[in-house]
């Protein structure tokens, strides 16, 4: 895993999660900004996931590849499901949705991070 | 562009929409951490902790129900999501306990360990939240 584009995407989701938090709370549905934003944290992510994938096929592999695997097809289809599913919802839930996804990005890299240093008492407590 | 106000929900709006979808959404992410966890569990090393692994198959089942039971709606959507709702919430507190109480039964952990501690505590509060999104629209 990559360790300064890994902090950037944690940086920006939580900033933008926290963004739409607020805009929840002021009864705001997403705006076109809002919904583009996610799709540009979406191809941080994107980006994030191809560099570990090059890693994969180059470098050392984590000791348990297909829960990495799985994550890395997880994280990457985050931010385009909640896209979808916040234009479905044009309210102030419809941001919410942005919200959560936004702030669950950053748990999903952190975990990816933990598995690609191979972490196996940290996966054995928390888990695949 | 003028910001306008968002929309109220109609009250005789699906389950799965307003609140509902966002419920969709986290039922949705648990639905597919639980079970994809419970996959690698199961065939990676299932001998290691049988019940603990089975447990977790069970909580991936009882969270995809929910997903769908929102998803689908009306009457027969909300009778499954109301039925996997109330399992949730018998599973977490009586796994929880368990898990606290009788640590030596639970060598590995579920979504629902220690009232679903490594996932923020989500697992507890869901099922309420779910739960009073179900009665707030009921039928009447």
């Amino acid at each position: 895993m990559n360790g300064p584009l890994s902090t950037a995407t944690i940086a920006v989701a939580l900033a933008l999660g926290v963004w739409y938090l607020i805009r929840t709370a002021l009864d705001r549905r997403p705006t076109n900004t809002d919904l583009w934003a996610m799709l540009g944290l979406g191809a941080l992510v994107t980006v994030l996931v191809i560099v570990a994938i090059v890693g994969l096929v180059t470098g050392d592999r984590p000791s348990d590849t297909m829960t990495f695997v799985g994550y890395l097809l997880t994280t990457v289809a985050f931010a385009p499901v909640a896209v979808y599913l916040a234009r479905l919802e044009p309210t102030r839930w419809g941001t919410l949705i942005l919200g959560v996804a936004a702030l669950v990005l950053p748990v999903l890299v952190l975990r990816l991070q933990q598995i690609a240093e191979g972490a196996a008492s940290i996966a054995g407590v928390t888990g695949a | 562009m003028p910001e306008q106000p968002a929309h109220t929900r109609p009250r005789d709006a699906a389950i799965g929409s307003g609140l509902g979808r966002v419920l969709l959404l986290v039922y949705g992410i648990f639905a597919l951490s639980a079970s994809a966890r419970a996959l690698v569990q199961i065939t990676t090393h299932f001998s290691e902790a049988p019940v603990a692994y089975l447990l977790s198959a069970f909580a991936g089942l009882v969270y995809i129900t929910a997903t769908v039971g929102l998803a689908i709606g009306g009457a027969r959507g909300r009778l499954i999501a109301l039925t996997s709702c109330t399992i949730e919430l018998i599973g977490i507190l009586v796994v929880g306990t368990l898990s606290i109480a009788d640590a030596v039964a639970f060598p590995d952990d579920t979504v629902w360990s220690r009232y679903g501690s490594g996932y923020g505590y989500v697992p507890l509060v869901l099922p309420f939240i779910g739960l009073w999104w179900l009665w707030r629209n009921r039928p009447r």
